[in-house]
């Protein structure tokens, strides 16, 4: 009877300071349906502080199509990676 | 601590409600409409299943003849067991499922609320921590409510006859029992008729909300606190208890 229900993009956020991550997608019939499944599915185990949802056909996706075009300019462009920085032990998450 | 075999039976009651849910929840698992709803009700059986332990848990400490929380639930028999005769009610549809835990978690919300002001510190600490998983509950059965019952035709009159079959098993929740009232007098125990003016609003004005009328009155049925329970019961446990009656103490 609700096969019908719209898809929408989960992310949760696993603490505070982090940005929201994408983590999987879920059925629901609004919004706000869309955020107890969320929370139902992807943070039992206390994996977020935070979550948004989006419909997914809200997304436009670039087109596989135009991957080389895309991407492949940035290969041989080594100077843009900040490879000369020594990162200090006890900075996390970069 | 010494037996005290009116807290034990306090502590029974308490437990049972959780258990005897938690089992007819999980048998949605793998059946429910939608994966995510699937997901819901295991959580919401999980939860009770984990309130049950710790109160069967404390049930076997309060009569002192050493059992455990496992031997209260798979080694007891129906007549034995002191849940409300609303929470061994069949699932039924989805619907049903949903007036079962709306009625239920509003009402288990609002006393785990004073028991976590309980004079027992061990009752208190369970309440406290399983008040936060039930007002999840009561969100959950709030809002499915309010979606089936203003939601299509067939939705709105499956929700009616669910409610219609659970509402004669609501006069239990409210119903003081003299048996209780020491641990009432002392602190212990919530008073349960006090429950109801809260409990009433609360479920009034969801079912406004849900475009839904309150039930008519009917004659209460009663005696789950003593054992006397609906054939449904017997059926739960036969599944549930089964493994342990065949092979008695097996452990994985």
């Amino acid at each position: 009877m609700n096969r019908n229900w719209p898809l929408w993009e989960v992310f949760v956020r696993a603490k505070n300071g982090l940005s929201h991550r994408h983590v999987g997608s879920v059925h629901a019939a609004d919004a706000r349906m869309a955020i107890e499944a969320a929370r139902d599915v992807y943070t039992r185990r206390m994996e977020g502080v935070s979550l948004w949802v989006v419909p997914s056909n809200a997304i436009t996706a670039s087109d596989p199509k135009e991957h080389a075009d895309l991407f492949e300019p940035a290969e041989d462009k080594v100077y843009r990676h900040p490879t000369f920085y020594a990162i200090p032990d006890n900075v996390k998450n970069i | 601590m010494l037996p005290d075999a009116t807290l034990a039976d306090y502590a029974l009651r308490l437990g049972d409600d959780s258990l005897v849910l938690g089992q007819r929840l999980s048998e949605w698992c793998g059946h429910a409409p939608m994966l995510e709803i699937d997901l819901a009700l295991s959580n919401i059986a999980l939860d009770l299943i984990g309130q049950a332990s710790h109160f069967l848990k404390f049930a076997g400490r309060a009569e002192g003849r050493g059992r455990d929380a496992d031997s209260f639930a798979f080694r007891r028999d129906a007549l034995d067991f002191r849940n409300c005769l609303l929470v061994e009610q069949p699932n039924g549809d989805f619907a049903q499922t949903m007036a079962r835990q709306f009625l239920f978690s509003n009402w288990q919300e609002l006393l785990f609320a004073q028991l976590q002001h309980s004079a027992n510190d061990t009752l208190a600490d369970i309440a406290r921590k399983a008040v936060k998983e039930v007002a999840y509950h009561a969100h959950f059965a709030n809002e499915w409510m309010v979606r089936l019952g203003d939601g299509t035709e067939e939705s709105r009159a499956r929700t009616i006859a669910g409610l219609e079959w659970m509402w004669r098993f609501t006069g239990e929740l409210f119903e003081r029992d003299p048996a209780l009232k020491p641990l009432v007098d002392a602190g212990v125990a919530v008073d349960v008729p006090s429950l109801r003016p809260d409990w009433e609003d609360r479920i009034s004005r969801t079912l406004a909300e849900a475009r839904l009328e309150l039930p008519k009155p009917r004659r209460w049925v009663m005696g789950g606190r003593v054992g006397h329970h609906s054939e449904h019961l017997g059926h739960l446990l036969s599944e549930m208890q089964f493994l342990q009656r065949a092979y008695p103490g097996a452990m994985w």
